[in-house]
């Protein structure tokens, strides 16, 4: 991905990270949540690094990283688009709205377009299950999502 | 007196343009140089209604919704700051039907205060519970909590009195309380809307429960999913902080308490209490074998008081207004009152809450006032993607953990799913099994093998359903006894209650199509 910043100061910064914890009771969804958020995704270097200053096996921080669905293992696109489908999304149609967006987007659930605009990412639920069908687009909830809101925000992600 | 104007900042509100109506708002008073403050308040929980703005002028509270950023132009030209002609005037939101039937204790201060004014939340009774238990012994505290009758709001329903009490008498250095927010059952948003409305009565719950215990650490294990829940309780944390009401002198007292706000990584599972310790130690989320319990062996291994949001929150008032007080409310066994969140396909859609007992065809017939599609209710999923579906037949059933657990249900976290006729049920049986292989944490094998195994045979009913059917009953039977936690324990309670009670839906499609 090109519009994803270089990993070149990753070892210093993963200890910078891992330092901002020390005084931390079981660090590691913390530090983890950090380099996702400073890097986009967990570097599979990072996991040995993390590993060796926390005193783990990688083995041990692999299988956390490979546990949590939050957790990437490769850069997503420019924007994430969270869609819920759970029960009470399914129950206003928000099974259909998931096939238009995958239609939209080229892409199954998991996926970033071709286009490196959107990651469709699944969830199950936002608590937003008096408002839907419910979809988060970097980080911004959106209730009651119609076709026609879901196509406009789709090409707001790709101008 | 000075013009207040509300409008939600609640992620529901946000979600039907409440951030385009504030700056719409914002931009019309500057324009006509009206002075007034714009207070970004929780939900009032009438979701069909949202984004639902309230204007505050000497003359009361009046409310207008729901309001889209369109709309705003119009309510000024109609002098909504003054008088009710505009179409969107809805009156006082006390006196519609839909709240005017509420009981709200827990949810008492949500959405009528600012979220984030600590003394916004003095002059509407808060931190009354935690100054009443300053002068109790702990002893006293937990007796009080006992006699109330609360139970785990979470969905287990556990006397909440008991598990602190067994904290309280357990020996250690170091106790820990952890409020559960991994609110990840469909249908449910009260721990989201009290987190976002009205953060202050969770910290409140948990520093009494601090004092109570002997515990001086607490962590709120906050689910991905919220990031305005998590953005709006850090903030709340920092001010209770400054305020002394966390701290080395809980408001001046002897007790020391201090807590941290923790952000799960998008599992399922961590809503079950041992693998949300697991997490919050920095592990998979993997459930533990009890015994031992958390109450002896909890976070670190120390002994921990593992409650869930609402659980916590609806401490401060009973401290401030006593046991009886709450304990009159409801009914059996089930005592005090239950934010119920009507959910999914329905017209009047939101948090209500109330004493146990009403009937759940109440609740979806009359209270949410059927579907939003207008077609017939088919079926209502009660307690997430693990509660039972229920038919027509049983909306007779008063809303109590006995009384559902008796027609092979489960009350949960209190979310109402409603699906109108168009739902097909052997579909959503299949979608509960999938669900489950998608979260399971691979412990045990009954949830881990039995949920991918119950897919594949639904989807082979239509090639032979006689004996596929037989096999997805067994499956159920083995999940249902043979699961270590509630994942795979209670899977099979969706999917079997879409087999005993919408059994046309399992015949062949060759079949249904004949008909």
């Amino acid at each position: 991905m090109n519009n994803m910043p270089a990993n070149d100061d990753l070892p210093e910064r993963v200890v910078e990270i891992v330092a901002a914890f020390t005084a931390t009771e079981g660090p590691l969804l913390p530090i983890l949540h950090e380099v996702q958020a400073s890097f986009g995704y967990i570097p599979p270097e990072a996991i040995p690094q993390i590993a060796q200053l926390l005193n783990l096996t990688r083995a041990e921080v692999f299988g956390v990283v490979s546990f949590y669905h939050d957790y990437r293992d490769h850069p997503a696109g420019r924007h994430t688009l969270k869609l819920c489908r759970a029960e009470a999304c399914q129950s206003m149609g928000g099974e259909a709205l998931g096939a238009r967006v995958k239609q939209l987007l080229g892409v199954d659930f998991g996926d970033t377009s071709a286009d490196g605009a959107v990651t469709l990412e699944p969830v199950y639920c936002l608590g937003l299950c008096a408002t839907a069908p419910a979809l988060m687009l970097d980080g911004k909830p959106h209730g009651r999502v119609t076709d026609e809101r879901a196509e406009t925000l789709i090409a707001g992600c790709r101008s | 007196m000075s013009m207040t104007i509300y409008i939600p900042g609640d992620s529901g509100a946000r979600a039907l343009g409440a951030d385009d109506v504030a700056e719409a708002v914002g931009a019309e008073l500057a324009q006509r140089n009206i002075e007034a403050k714009i207070v970004r308040n929780g939900s009032r929980g009438l979701y069909w209604l949202e984004p639902l703005v309230e204007v505050e002028t000497a003359a009361g509270r009046r409310a207008f919704g729901p309001v889209t950023d369109a709309d705003v132009a119009g309510l000024f030209a109609a002098r909504w700051l003054e008088s009710d002609t505009h179409a969107l005037a809805l009156g006082t939101v006390e006196e519609l039907p839909f709240f005017k039937q509420q009981t709200r204790l827990t949810f008492a201060r949500c959405g009528l205060t600012d979220p984030l004014s600590l003394d916004d939340y003095r002059a509407h009774d808060g931190l009354k519970g935690l100054e009443r238990a300053l002068a109790l012994t702990p002893e006293q505290i937990v007796q009080l909590v006992t006699d109330s009758g609360l139970r785990g709001r979470g969905g287990a329903g556990f006397p909440t009195g008991i598990k602190w009490n067994t904290v309280l008498q357990t020996e250690a250095a170091q106790k820990y309380i952890v409020c559960n927010a991994d609110e990840g059952d469909s249908g449910t948003f009260a721990d989201r809307m009290i987190m976002e409305g009205d953060p202050f009565v969770v910290i409140e719950g948990m520093v009494i429960a601090g004092i109570a215990t002997g515990a001086t650490k607490g962590y709120v294990y906050l689910r991905s999913e919220y990031p305005d829940a998590i953005a709006v309780m850090n903030r709340a944390v920092s001010i209770a902080r400054g305020a002394k009401i966390l701290g080395s002198s809980v408001l001046g007292s002897a007790h020391a308490f201090d807590m941290e706000i923790r952000v799960g990584a998008g599992a399922y599972v961590c809503g079950e209490e041992t693998a949300l310790l697991e997490s919050l130690e920095g592990k998979r989320g993997q459930v533990r074998v009890k015994p031992p319990l958390p109450a002896h062996e909890g976070l670190f291994g120390k002994p921990t008081v593992i409650n869930n949001v609402i659980s916590l929150a609806s401490v401060p008032v009973i401290l401030d207004k006593g046991a009886t007080y709450y304990r009159d409310f409801g009914m059996g066994r089930s005592r005090g009152t239950i934010p119920i969140q009507i959910a999914g396909n329905v017209k009047h859609g939101g948090l209500f809450e109330a004493g146990f007992g009403m009937t759940l065809g109440e609740i979806v017939d009359e209270i949410g006032g059927g579907t939003a599609t207008g077609r017939p209710v088919r079926a209502v999923q009660v307690g997430g993607p693990l509660g039972a579906y229920f038919p027509r037949e049983l909306f007779d059933t008063p809303f109590d953990y006995e009384a559902f657990a008796a027609n092979d249900g489960l009350i949960g976290h209190a979310g109402i799913v409603v699906f109108d006729d168009s739902v097909d049920m052997r579909h959503q049986a299949r979608f509960a099994m999938e669900f489950c292989a998608v979260e399971s944490c691979g412990k045990c094998t009954p949830c881990r093998i039995g949920s991918t195994r119950g897919v594949e045979v639904i989807d082979k009913i239509d090639a032979d359903p006689e004996a596929q059917i037989t096999i997805l009953t067994d499956l159920c039977n083995t999940m249902k006894f043979g699961s270590l936690c509630a994942l795979g324990g209670f899977t099979p309670y969706p999917v079997m209650s879409a087999l005993t009670h919408f059994p046309e839906d399992f015949a062949p499609r060759s079949q249904q199509a004949a008909e």
